[in-house]
């Protein structure tokens, strides 16, 4: 397969052809991330007088000079590292407590709670009656708003459960069991670091979730200094986009609408920034998840 | 047969249920947890949604207000603004299939038949990254990218020679504008599937179609397109059971004074009418929602009937 002076003349046109559609199709996705990044790179006067397409114009750091000098972004910043890093760790161990007892076939009730978990993905009680319950629990406004409702992401559970029914075999629980090995014992010591892969998935998982989580901030926090990056985000890129045009003073506006335009190139890359550095490496790892999940448990 | 001559076979089954609940004590300690959890953050909420059903006062509570009966769904279903948000609900989620159903299939098969392993390595790695991208940003991305003074859109209009326009002002541009950034957003992640699916196909399918002198064009009509159709089909049904399900942020962080006519959809209604109106409703805002989760849940459990009839492949 590897020469292509074997192939046939209309295999030859077929290639030619599919290579270029994947060419197109590869060119519409990085396009707009590559002009994102060289905006970010070049001049205020540069961006907003069009100059820029696929390469920085007038090299400059002032867009991310302007991102790190703002501190609602340094905070926000601050504010996802810590529900990222706290909350992944509860989500973690909150889906093994509930994935390794329903992957358990000697478990009684498991029919039934399995049903309990799956049936809150196809419903559940809407927006207002779980405010009402955040109010009632006197968790609005603060950080627990963050990581404890989302502590179970259902989805993930399945799939941490398909991956110890398929990889953690009966005869190693019964070779336990009869060196009197208990549950907890077994659950800590042999199946949890048996299965780093699916640990590893759903950690990634979560920690995108939280990075990207805007929803549950967006309802429940009103105090700035709790709020995560992305309701920075949406101040910065989304609102002041309809604010702009009711700037009606051109000649000081120019500039610091120009750093605005600049700044907003930047700060996309900066709140990325943490998920593309990692997904070159665990890629497959995500890859992963999504083929456990196709597999029916 | 044999059976009935073990022990167990002869206790009452009560009792084996509980000798076996007493062996696995440990493991309903190990769940405990999860299940108060789901119990409060899911299930409490579903109690909560009774309020759709009474006029919620907070001094009363949720079980001590008053019951309407049926009041607030009349109010919506009567209101002007039920067609126009169901409507749009309905347009966006099947827009949304149409588009984004068939481009990972095409995608997939197209990776799947180029010889160039690096080059196959390099789409799907680029193609799957704007899946990582949170809505906000991508939302953001659009909006710059659209921006009648500085976006890319605008400036190549210039350089074509057409006029300037502002995009997210005009309602009937909303819907494409939605979907086909959301396509450029899932299309490469959707294809993971279908490549597993592609690469689980016999290999031997495809060396006895090239002895008998098939091109790689019939190898993907005769062999890969029969072997996702189980796949694609599932995938269909599932999100067609999901049309009532388009997710609130997105349509929301788009939204401006200028498009709501084509954009306000059901869950951002509910949003406005119970938690951002200063006469906040919260029984009618629970009773769209509750409406709205009523029909998803009727088209899921249908669709999961109609998928175990087709392909005896079911969600449960």
């Amino acid at each position: 397969m590897n020469s292509t002076a074997r192939l046939s003349k209309a295999d030859r046109k077929f290639h030619i052809i599919n290579n270029s559609f994947l060419a197109i199709a590869f060119a519409l996705v990085s396009l707009p991330i590559v002009y994102i990044i060289s905006s970010s790179f070049s001049s205020p006067d540069a961006v907003i007088s069009g100059k820029v397409w696929l390469w920085p114009v007038d090299f400059s750091l002032e867009g991310y000079k302007a991102v790190f000098e703002n501190s609602q972004i340094l905070t926000g910043y601050a504010n996802t590292i810590f529900y990222t890093v706290t909350g992944t760790i509860i989500n973690i161990f909150m889906t093994i407590f509930a994935a390794y007892p329903l992957s358990r076939k000697d478990f009684n009730g498991r029919n039934l709670f399995m049903f309990l978990f799956t049936f809150t993905m196809i419903f559940n009680g809407g927006i207002i009656p779980n405010y009402l319950l955040m109010r009632d629990l006197g968790i609005l406004n603060t950080r627990w708003v963050m990581i404890i409702p989302g502590a179970i992401g259902v989805y993930n559970v399945i799939i941490t459960r398909t991956y110890y029914q398929t990889q953690i075999s009966t005869e190693i629980l019964d070779a336990a069991r009869i060196d009197g090995c208990s549950d907890f014992r077994f659950m800590f010591h042999i199946v949890i670091p048996l299965s780093k892969a699916i640990t590893a998935v759903i950690a990634l998982f979560y920690a995108v979730q939280h990075w990207n989580a805007f929803f549950q901030a967006f309802i429940y926090l009103s105090k700035q200094e709790l709020f995560p990056l992305q309701i920075i985000l949406r101040d910065i890129l989304v609102l002041n986009s309809i604010d702009a045009s009711l700037i009606d003073d051109p000649e000081l506006m120019a500039a610091k609408q120009g750093l605005a335009d600049l700044l907003k190139y930047s700060l996309i890359i900066v709140a990325s920034l943490p998920i593309w550095c990692v997904y070159p490496f665990v890629q497959k790892f995500f890859v992963k998840g999504v083929m456990i999940g196709a597999i029916k448990g | 047969m044999g059976e009935s001559k073990f022990p167990e076979r002869q206790l009452p089954k009560k009792n084996m249920t509980l000798s076996n609940i007493k062996k696995n004590y440990q493991l309903y300690i190990i769940i405990l947890l999860p299940l108060i959890w789901l119990v409060v953050f899911r299930y409490y909420p579903m109690y909560g949604a009774q309020i759709a059903f009474k006029k919620y006062s907070s001094s009363k509570g949720i079980w001590g207000s008053t019951w309407v009966g049926l009041k607030n769904f009349n109010r919506f279903f009567s209101s002007y603004q039920f067609s126009r948000v169901l409507t749009n609900t309905l347009v966006i989620s099947f827009y949304q299939l149409l588009a984004g159903f068939p481009i990972p299939i095409i995608l997939a098969l197209s990776l799947n038949s180029t010889l160039k392993n690096r080059y196959k390595k390099l789409v799907q790695f680029t193609t799957y990254m704007p899946h990582f991208i949170s809505t906000v940003v991508l939302v953001g991305l659009v909006l710059q990218f659209l921006s009648p003074r500085v976006g890319v859109m605008n400036m190549i209009f210039g350089v074509l020679g057409w006029e300037k326009m502002d995009f997210m002002a005009k309602p009937e541009l909303f819907k494409s504008i939605y979907v086909w950034t959301g396509v450029w957003q899932n299309a490469g992640w959707g294809t993971i599937i279908y490549m597993a699916t592609l690469a689980g196909i016999d290999p031997q399918l495809h060396e006895a179609a090239i002895i008998d002198g098939a091109s790689r064009f019939q190898r993907i009509r005769f062999i890969d397109i029969p072997g996702i159709i189980p796949t694609a089909v599932i995938l269909l049904i599932i999100n067609t059971g999901r049309v009532m399900n388009i997710g609130f942020e997105k349509v929301f962080l788009m939204q401006n004074d200028l498009n709501i006519s084509s954009s306000e959809i059901i869950s951002t209604y509910v949003y406005k009418v119970g938690l951002a109106s200063s006469m906040a409703d919260f029984s009618y805002a629970t009773a769209i929602g509750l409406f709205r989760a009523m029909i998803n849940l009727l088209l899921i459990i249908l669709v999961n009937q109609i998928a175990k009839k087709l392909s005896k492949t079911s969600l449960w």
